[in-house]
């Protein structure tokens, strides 16, 4: 049972994060991405139900036999919606997504494991696989297409707007997995498993990368303290600078050639999505060079000891950053383009997998439109890359401190508040309920005509008392009543 | 004769600890349940195919009016009687290193208890089976009255007292309905209960009474509101009897003597008993949040895990059914789990206060790890044994009405912001005065732990031969109750 091993997954990240338990605010953040994970469970487990009940079996191989030529579609969307909430909770998609920024407090090497190659991608592994459900439910693909887009774009310009390196990376995650749905929705799924796949070298590197670098700042992990870095940290740098180049989708590295395939996958079905899509990417080579910008480039910001301390990293971290650096640079080759007419190595492999669910994957597109698809992308990254540096660079311009700035920029640099929404609307609600019915309904309410039916008997039990005088009169009085009510009651019967 | 001298055993076991004084008694009475879980390990070796063979005992009792000792054990009761006596060598254990008052009496009494557990669970005559069910009333009553250990007597008192009647009232509805069962049937048998014909409306105000008998055992909503000070007022000891086996009276007796007796009338109800089952869960859910209490805290998640079982028992699925069998089971073990870590607890800071504690993790690295697991499988993480039991009992909810699952599943979510939340308080962050010199587990409570982690994992692993022991036992039952 595929459950098994996604409650397990769960798990693991709970006591990942909570490693540092001393400190409440990484309690709290593990205590949120399992309660966040149980919200999508609970879709998961009724969406399991559903297909449990209605074709008796949960293995894949069976269940792809008993759907097959089933005429009520209802059921199948049904059930596929509410498998989608259980992979919006473990994937990180609105509105479950909030969880992930904040498990960000977890020690390096398990955010770049969490997020770039376990955890979050079991969602998106468990739509592959159910992919021959999914194709029988277009509803349920459009949601995840537009799922995904949303979360692609609302978490790409939270990234802009960060200055932690780890939170920056954090919402480039879920704006890639966001990515990653939409790719799905779109019936994709060789895309989709792509960008995973490219996206795992490249974010771990990056991850692992931030590691390095906050190792170096002395756990400092704001970028407005940093600047300066390449010279202290050149291999650093250097793989934290491919696995950048990759993730904005630049020529010839690992992303671009996932990204330009899902890009081409929305072009062809809804180009409103695609504009959007590739709106989002722009944003994300935006927000990277900004980020890779102000830790590496121009001169040192933080205190004088910092400065002393700086230093590259020993071995040990700088041999996997070299790994991930290189897969991040030549990982893009297993799956090319169609239109340059070479073998397209993943395709073939996932193909048994995916080979139910042909007909959505759609036309392929023409070789220009392709070739103009990749012309606009790598443009838009390119443009995206020179605005950052000109802001950053030749103008020198540092993001503002806290509390400096206002309106929009405000908003969005407080995560839009969602957070905060959340806890007016659902937390402390439930805490005031659970306060509430507790102390009132529980205890003065329900038990309350417990109480009081006990206590009648006692005052009922004190008033009949009363009658058991010991004045024979008064028991004589009422023999006598007795006896003239029996005999009154005999005359009615006869 | 095997289930015979089960069942007496534990009484003999009670007059030796008696007698054996204040020094022995716990030894004696450690050795003896120890015993009687062997004993119980060999009837289950005789237990083939559904049934256990040549097991049924009965003798006439009382010949007029006619009352059999009949005792007999399928597949279901042997489950039931396996976790009474697998728990009660636990629970004792669990409290060997605490000096109590008089503790020959104390340890009489569990027996006592045990001897009036294993007897509801096997009685197979509703005479029988009503005294057993009262008798089990008694020392569980006397355990939590004189030795619980708030400093507060005359609140103690009051709660003990309205537990005991509660519940007493609740019997006497149950006492009635058999009465008139046998002006019908003639006889108090099971098999003969099973086949008397009533009309709609008897079964209907028959069922009510049972309902209501079982209800404030179990507890469901809105009966359960002697169950959270009891708790807190017992001793640990007897809080454990409590939640652990004595609850699952109620709720086997639904399986056993409610649905095949009266399925007309568990019909007529059943959308009642559903509903009230499931608001049990949330409600009971929600509360759990802002106790501040830890054994508050555990009696009203307790209180939500049995609505989930009720449930899975009212929605008459065989999925259901066999959920509330695993996961009366897996409630057992956990919930026994979680209160002695709250006893260590309590032994160690002298208060239970959620706010008083926090930092134990500091210093106790092996009990942090022990009460992890405890708190991660009683808010069922699979391969830990609440995950098969809730499955089985959501599903068998699902089948009843997908609305109701829904609320229902609630749990999973709202289980782990309570259990968490309490984890959090108590166990990690900053060291409290309270908590300043908190020792690790010692052997005795290694042990005990140790013992139930195992039972977590096997059950959790590998809980087929549980689903196959019950099966046949529960689908007989289900034949009655749709017929």
């Amino acid at each position: 049972m595929m459950f098994i091993g996604w409650e397990g997954v769960g798990l693991c990240s709970y006591l990942l994060i909570g490693f540092w338990f001393k400190n409440q605010a990484y309690n709290d953040a593990a205590k949120k991405a399992f309660v966040m994970n149980r919200i999508g469970d609970l879709g998961f487990l009724i969406g399991m139900f559903i297909l449990l009940f209605n074709f008796h079996t949960l293995n894949y191989a069976e269940l792809m036999k008993a759907v097959e030529g089933v005429a009520n579609h209802q059921v199948i969307v049904w059930a596929t919606m509410f498998l989608f909430i259980g992979a919006c909770g473990k994937s990180a998609q609105i509105p479950l997504y909030t969880w992930l920024p904040d498990a960000m407090a977890g020690p390096t090497p398990v955010s770049a494991l969490i997020h770039a190659a376990t955890m979050v991608t079991a969602g998106i592994f468990m739509i592959c696989r159910a992919n021959f459900l999914y194709s029988m439910a277009p509803e349920t693909l459009s949601v995840i297409a537009g799922v995904g887009v949303a979360t692609a774009l609302f978490a790409a310009t939270i990234g802009v707007m960060q200055n932690d390196i780890k939170k920056v990376l954090a919402y480039s995650t879920v704006s890639q997995l966001g990515l990653m749905f939409m790719a799905l929705g779109f019936g994709a799924y060789t895309s989709g498993v792509f960008h995973v796949v490219t996206h795992a070298f490249f974010k771990a590197c990056l991850f692992l990368g931030s590691g390095s670098v906050i190792h170096a700042m002395g756990g400092e992990q704001d970028i407005r303290r940093m600047g300066g870095l390449k010279k202290y940290m050149p291999i650093t740098f250097a793989t934290f600078m491919f696995a950048t180049l990759a993730i904005s989708g630049i020529p010839p590295f690992a992303g671009f050639f996932s990204k330009d395939e899902i890009l081409a996958k929305a072009f062809e079905h809804n180009k409103l999505i695609w504009a959007l899509a590739s709106f989002a990417s722009m944003l994300t080579a935006f927000y990277m060079f900004r980020l890779v910008f102000l830790t590496f480039y121009t001169s040192f910001r933080g205190t004088h000891d910092q400065e002393h301390h700086l230093h590259e990293s020993p071995i040990t971290i700088t041999i996997p950053l070299v790994v991930l650096g290189t897969l991040s640079i030549i990982g893009g080759f297993m799956g090319l383009p169609a239109v340059l007419h070479m073998p397209h190595y993943l395709q073939n492999f996932l193909a048994p997998i995916f080979v139910h669910s042909h007909p959505v994957e759609g036309a392929e597109a023409s070789a220009s439109t392709e070739w103009m698809l990749i012309g606009i992308a790598v443009t838009a990254a390119i443009v995206s890359i020179f605005w950052a540096y000109n802001r950053f660079i030749s103008k020198g311009v540092l993001p503002a401190e806290e509390g400096k700035l206002t309106g929009f920029a405000d908003l969005v640099y407080q995560k839009y508040k969602i957070d905060e929404l959340y806890n007016g609307i659902i937390v402390k609600p439930l805490l005031m309920l659970s306060e509430w019915g507790g102390e009132v309904v529980d205890k003065v309410m329900v038990d309350g005509v417990v109480v009081w039916t006990g206590r009648l008997s006692l005052i009922t039990g004190k008033q009949i008392r009363m009658l058991q005088s010991g004045n024979i009169g008064f028991y004589l009085l009422m023999m006598v009543l007795g006896i003239v009510a029996i005999f009154l009651y005999l005359l009615k019967v006869m | 004769m095997l289930l015979v001298f089960i069942l007496l055993f534990p009484l003999f076991a009670a007059v030796l600890t008696y007698l054996s004084g204040n020094k022995l008694a716990n030894k004696v009475a450690l050795g003896t349940t120890a015993f009687e879980f062997l004993f119980s390990l060999i009837l289950m070796r005789s237990y083939r195919h559904g049934i256990v063979t040549d097991i049924a005992y009965w003798h006439t009792w009382v010949a007029n009016p006619k009352i059999m000792f009949y005792v007999s054990c399928d597949g279901l009761s042997l489950l039931m009687v396996l976790l009474t006596t697998f728990l009660v060598p636990l629970i004792i254990l669990s409290n060997i290193k605490k000096e109590v008052p008089n503790s020959r009496a104390f340890y009489s009494l569990i027996l006592l208890m045990q001897f009036a557990l294993i007897g509801v669970f096997i009685a197979h005559d509703g005479f029988l089976y009503y005294i057993f069910w009262e008798l089990a009333l008694i020392p569980i009553y006397f355990i939590a009255l004189l030795w619980g250990e708030n400093k507060d007597k005359e609140f103690r008192h009051t709660a003990i007292f309205k537990f005991f009647v509660y519940t007493l009232i609740g019997s006497l509805f149950m006492l009635v309905a058999f009465i008139y069962l046998y002006t019908k049937a003639g006889s108090f048998n099971i098999i003969d209960l099973y086949q008397v014909s009533l009309s709609p409306g008897e079964e209907c105000w028959l069922s009510a009474a049972f309902f209501l008998a079982f209800a404030i055992k179990i507890p469901i909503f809105p009966f359960h509101t002697w169950q959270a000070d009891t708790y807190k007022e017992a001793p640990t000891v007897g809080t454990m009897l409590l939640a652990g086996i004595m609850l699952k009276m109620g709720l086997y007796s639904l399986l056993r003597w409610m649905l095949p007796i009266m399925p007309h009338g568990v019909i007529c109800w059943n959308p009642l008993f559903m509903t009230l089952s499931v608001i049990g869960i949330v409600y009971g859910s929600i509360i759990a949040i802002q106790q501040k209490d830890m054994k508050r805290l555990l009696a009203y998640s307790s209180f939500a895990h049995v609505g989930l079982i009720a449930a899975g028992i009212f929605s008459l699925t065989i999925e259901g059914m066999q959920g509330a069998v695993v996961q009366m089971l897996a409630h057992g073990v956990n919930v026994v789990a979680a209160f002695f870590a709250g006893e260590i607890i309590l032994r160690r800071t002298g208060t239970l206060e959620i706010s008083k504690l926090g930092g134990i993790r500091n210093l106790a690295p092996k009990f942090a790890t022990v009460f992890i697991i405890v708190v991660l499988a009683s808010v069922a993480l699979p391969t830990t044994n609440a995950f098969i039991g809730e499955f089985l009992l959501l599903y068998g909810v699902y089948e009843y009405s997908t609305i109701l699952s829904i609320v229902a599943g609630l749990t999973i979510i709202l289980g782990a912001v309570y259990m968490l939340k309490m984890y959090q308080r108590t166990m990690l962050g900053e060291t409290q005065a309270a908590t300043a010199t908190f020792a690790d587990l010692d052997w005795s409570e290694m042990t005990v732990f140790g013992i139930l982690i195992a039972a977590i994992f096997v059950c959790g692993v590998y809980p087929k031969p549980i689903l196959q022991m019950a099966g046949p036992a529960l689908e007989n039952i289900l034949k009655y109750t749709l017929r």
